[in-house]
């Protein structure tokens, strides 16, 4: 298993002396007897964005959601290898997943803001459920949806219902909502799938943002979004079987000269 | 493909439903069932069979002739289709006829007695032969009441912790737990009753409000959990992950995400619950017997309800008695339709 | 690439902490009052009946004899419910064979014949009608329904009076199983006809379809699909209706004439129910016949229970869960 991470990890971690924030080892996944994903290791260097590409089906969300431990929601799904979070493994026995994702936030496809709260209860939402101290709610309240880009649209009805607002800005306060309890990664599960191109560009635009202060990874089957978003990117593919890692670098290696054949026929829109 | 059709004027187009019966076939079919209407009265008027039951009998019969007439020179498939639409209409109106009978008897027999005083007086100065105007079933729907709120208040946070315990916990008795509610739902109330007066009833040696409450929630309790289950149910997975994945345990996502998010529907569970309970007369007959005069005192002796007041003055069977009856039944399913309503209102409120 | 062996799943621990362990304690303990209301339920009925099933043995189900003694031992107590057991289920059935065709025919009305716009109404309608408290269908019964009831059954006793079940010894058709038996049939109608229509809703639309492509008729598609289809759904609501007449009080108790006898003549003004046995005994019983009236009230929760979980099993099986 260790040659592994060699193998696949070698083109990020040698970049540079950057922090690695997050980092997996020879992760596999399964849902029930369905083998899902096989040997994964990637390395994520703190305070980039990372892009995670490849055709539908590859255990690309699977994978992220084994980054803060969503996975084990599902029923019958297992596990193998380790995710380490500051050299820690957030998958050992004495680790609480709740505050693995205090630190690891997550936002989601579809938009869903809680529907019983207001739009600043929303962002507040983090703080209140993880049971957080904090002061200057209201300063909160406007970093976070300011940061999410939403401040200026909504800052005359924060009263107003999370609902009400369209998908774009329903996923901008979501982004905000994760942003409130301070994560040091932002997992991003194609968040803009789901919306029109308008609000997209102003995602990334957020996304871009974002990576001054944490670390982003996003799964997102459009290459062109990768290309503007993120500074890594990492490629899975599936034969049929379980998904796995075909190459890993840096965004504009990963476009312009892949070390894989695969790696350029997808980016080239040849399949997927 | 031409784009010529933006430069001609065209005639407004118009949605049209050919396959819907036209006039003239409409018309043909109500006539036809006026005709059989009418033949069957005739056959009533000139033959033994009376009323407005023996009516319908041959309005049946008139009408299965007709459709065999009217497919006689068709095949067996279209006589079977025609005959069949008849069976099963006559079935249907044979299963709404006897509800309807009851709204509009209990109606018609119970507005009689709605009297002001029938809301603002007991029956302690009065017997039951007097005058409608005199006497009222006060005690008996306060009685019901204080019954009925002492169950919800028992039932609801149980029926409430069963349902999160089906769809948040989901523990290793999920099943089992699922089918010991549906199968309490089939206890019979009498017997609900029963286990009422051989436990509490015994033991504090004395018929009260409470233990007529104490029956009357064992009956509640899996109607609640179970409405209660369905309502959490509709929650969407994607508010539990989002409640996750910002760091909440779960208690804190049951009780500030998920459970907020159905609060209307969790109404709907309790109102549905006491619809179901409100009517109950067996249990009471056993627990909170009845009485005469208002009273407050949920652990202190027998008190009526309006289910024993409608028994009891039934049971008394003179003419004012039985009217009686009838208003207490009138109350009763005014109370019922309106908490339906109540219950519909609010179950609409949290499908987004 | 690489081809690394596929290792074994880790064992992942969830940990729940203080708190969410309390909590996920207090909602199995509420989730599991439910299992001991039931246990208890069963546990007290017995205990308390248990003298007299020590004393009757099996003839407390199979005898017909319910004597208050008279104390001093010269008339001893003799309770048995065989005669209300079969009255039970005599009423029950003729509810159920009442309420059977009614509901199939009515859900299936509902879901294929019924217009759009009255079939909202009607929805409603039934949905109220199921709410409608018990009391009150036998209010009706015995007021408005009795004068029917008794018209049909001496039609029924004119013509078909040769056969044993509706011959009568007494030219007295009021308060019968079989009037009983109707308005017990038109309170579970809303029950059975609920599951059924639930059930034929449910059957899958391009099967119909492909009914009617083939050139088949409304019927010829009903029969063909949507009949064997909902058939054990509809089977389980049928029992589940049955679970509800086999323990019906009141209605049962206005509309019968209690009398300890075997009576399978339907038509007769005689017979009973342990449900209404209990009601009206209750009252003024001795000690011992309390003890009698809590050990029937133990059978019928038995019978009612194996009814129901029989019932529930069926249907939990054919409406699988979304």
């Amino acid at each position: 298993m260790t040659e592994s991470i060699t193998e696949t990890g070698r083109s990020v971690t040698a970049e540079a002396s950057v922090v690695a924030g997050l980092e997996t080892r020879g992760v596999h996944a399964w849902f029930g007897k369905h083998h899902a994903l096989r040997d994964i290791s990637l390395t994520f260097p703190a305070r980039t964005v990372t892009g995670i590409i490849g055709p539908s089906g590859c255990g690309k969300s699977t994978f992220i959601r084994l980054l803060n431990r969503m996975h084990e929601f599902i029923p019958g799904a297992a596990m193998a290898g380790s995710v380490l979070l500051h050299g820690q493994d957030i998958y050992e026995p004495t680790v609480d997943a709740a505050e693995v994702r205090l630190k690891v936030g997550m936002v989601f496809q579809k938009p869903n803001p809680f529907p019983a709260m207001t739009i600043r209860e929303n962002v507040l939402s983090g703080i209140k459920l993880a049971h957080l101290k904090r002061q200057n709610h209201d300063d909160i309240v406007e970093q976070c949806l300011t940061r999410a880009g939403l401040w200026k649209e909504v800052k005359d009805r924060l009263t107003a219902s999370g609902g009400s607002l369209s998908g774009g800005q329903q996923q901008r306060l979501c982004i905000a909502r994760s942003l409130a309890v301070e994560p040091e990664v932002l997992l991003m599960d194609e968040p803009c799938s789901a919306l029109d191109p308008g609000s997209t560009l102003r995602i990334e635009e957020t996304i871009k943002e974002l990576a001054e202060k944490i670390t982003v990874i996003i799964v997102t089957h459009n290459m062109q979004q990768a290309s503007r978003v993120s500074d890594y990117c990492a490629f899975f593919l599936t034969d049929g079987g379980p998904g796995y890692l075909v190459e890993a670098d840096a965004t504009r290696k990963i476009f312009t000269n892949p070390s894989d054949p695969r790696t350029a026929d997808y980016v080239q829109g040849k399949f997927g | 493909m031409s784009a010529t059709t933006t430069q001609e004027p065209v005639a407004e187009v118009r949605p049209q439903t050919p396959w819907s019966a036209s006039r003239s076939v409409r018309a043909k079919s109500g006539g036809t069932l006026l005709l059989s209407g009418l033949l069957a009265a005739t056959i009533v008027l000139f033959t033994g069979a009376a009323g407005i039951d023996g009516w319908a009998v041959m309005f049946l019969g008139v009408s299965l002739l007709v459709a065999l007439l009217r497919t006689a020179r068709v095949g067996g498939k279209e006589r079977r289709d025609a005959v069949m639409r008849v069976v099963i209409t006559a079935a249907a109106v044979a299963s709404f006829t006897p509800w309807l009978s009851i709204f509009g008897s209990v109606l018609l027999k119970g507005w009689p007695g709605i009297h002001i005083n029938f809301f603002t007086q007991d029956m302690r100065t009065t017997v039951p032969d007097d005058f409608l105007e005199f006497g009222g079933a006060l005690h008996a729907i306060v009685g019901s009441i204080l019954m009925v709120t002492i169950a919800s208040v028992i039932t609801l946070p149980l029926g409430i912790l069963s349902g999160v315990y089906l769809t948040e916990v989901r523990g290793r008795l999920t099943f089992l737990v699922r089918f010991v509610v549906q199968s309490m739902s089939g206890v019979p109330s009498i017997v609900a009753g029963l286990f009422i007066y051989t436990t509490w009833v015994t033991a504090t040696e004395s018929f009260s409000a409470f233990a007529g409450a104490l029956a009357l929630a064992v009956l509640m309790l899996p109607t609640v959990a179970r409405t209660a289950e369905e309502v959490l149910k509709l929650v969407p997975e994607d508010l539990r992950a989002a409640g996750y994945a910002l760091g909440a345990r779960q208690w804190r996502t049951a009780l500030m995400v998920v459970i907020p998010t159905v609060r209307s529907g969790l109404t709907t569970a309790a109102i549905l619950g006491i619809a179901r309970v409100i009517g109950e007369t067996a249990p009471l007959l056993l627990t909170s017997l009845s009485n005469s005069a208002l009273r407050f005192h949920p652990f202190d002796g027998p008190i009526a309800s309006l289910p024993t007041y409608v028994f009891g003055y039934l049971q008394i069977g003179t003419e004012y008695a039985i009217a009686r009856a009838w208003s207490g039944s009138l109350v009763l399913l005014v109370i019922v339709f309106i908490l339906f309503t109540l219950a519909r209102r609010f179950g609409g409120k949290d499908k987004r | 690439m690489t081809t690394t062996e596929t290792p074994t799943p880790r064992e992942v621990t969830v940990i729940f902490n203080r708190e969410d362990r309390i909590f996920r304690g207090v909602v199995t303990g509420g989730a599991l009052t439910s299992l001991v209301v039931l246990g208890l339920i069963g546990l007290f009925l017995f205990m308390r009946g248990a003298q007299i099933f020590g004393d009757k043995g099996i003839r407390f189900i199979t005898g017909t004899n319910w004597t208050a003694g008279s104390g001093d031992g010269v008339i001893p107590d003799d309770f048995s419910i065989g005669a209300m057991l079969v009255g039970t289920i005599i009423v029950s059935l003729i509810a159920l064979v009442i309420a059977l065709p009614l509901s199939v025919g009515g859900a299936l009305y509902l879901e294929f014949y019924a217009p759009q716009k009255v079939r909202g109404i009607l929805v409603t309608l039934l949905d109220l009608a199921a709410s409608i408290p018990s009391l009150i269908f036998g209010l009706w019964g015995i007021q408005v329904f009795t004068s029917f009831g008794e018209r049909w059954a001496v039609l029924i006793n004119d013509w078909l009076g040769w056969i044993p079940i509706f011959s009568v010894e007494f030219d007295n058709f009021g308060r019968s199983p079989f009037i009983a038996g109707c308005v017990l049939g038109s309170l579970i109608v809303p029950i059975t006809t609920s599951v059924a229509r639930e059930v034929y809703s449910r059957t899958p639309r391009d099967l119909v379809d492909t009914c009617y492509a083939l050139g088949g008729s409304k019927w010829g598609a009903i029969r063909a699909v949507v009949i064997p289809y909902g058939k054990s759904g509809v089977i389980g609501g049928a029992m589940l209706g049955l679970g509800r007449a086999l323990g019906e009080t009141v209605a049962v108790y206005l509309l019968l004439n209690l009398v300890f006898r075997y009576n399978f003549r339907i038509l007769e003004s005689e017979g009973g129910n342990v449900a209404s046995l209990i009601a009206t005994k209750f009252g003024e019983a001795t000690e011992y016949e309390l003890k009698a009236l809590v050990a029937a009230g133990f059978v019928l929760f038995l019978l009612t229970l194996v009814v129901n979980m029989t019932a529930t099993t069926i249907v939990q099986k054919t409406t699988p869960r979304a």
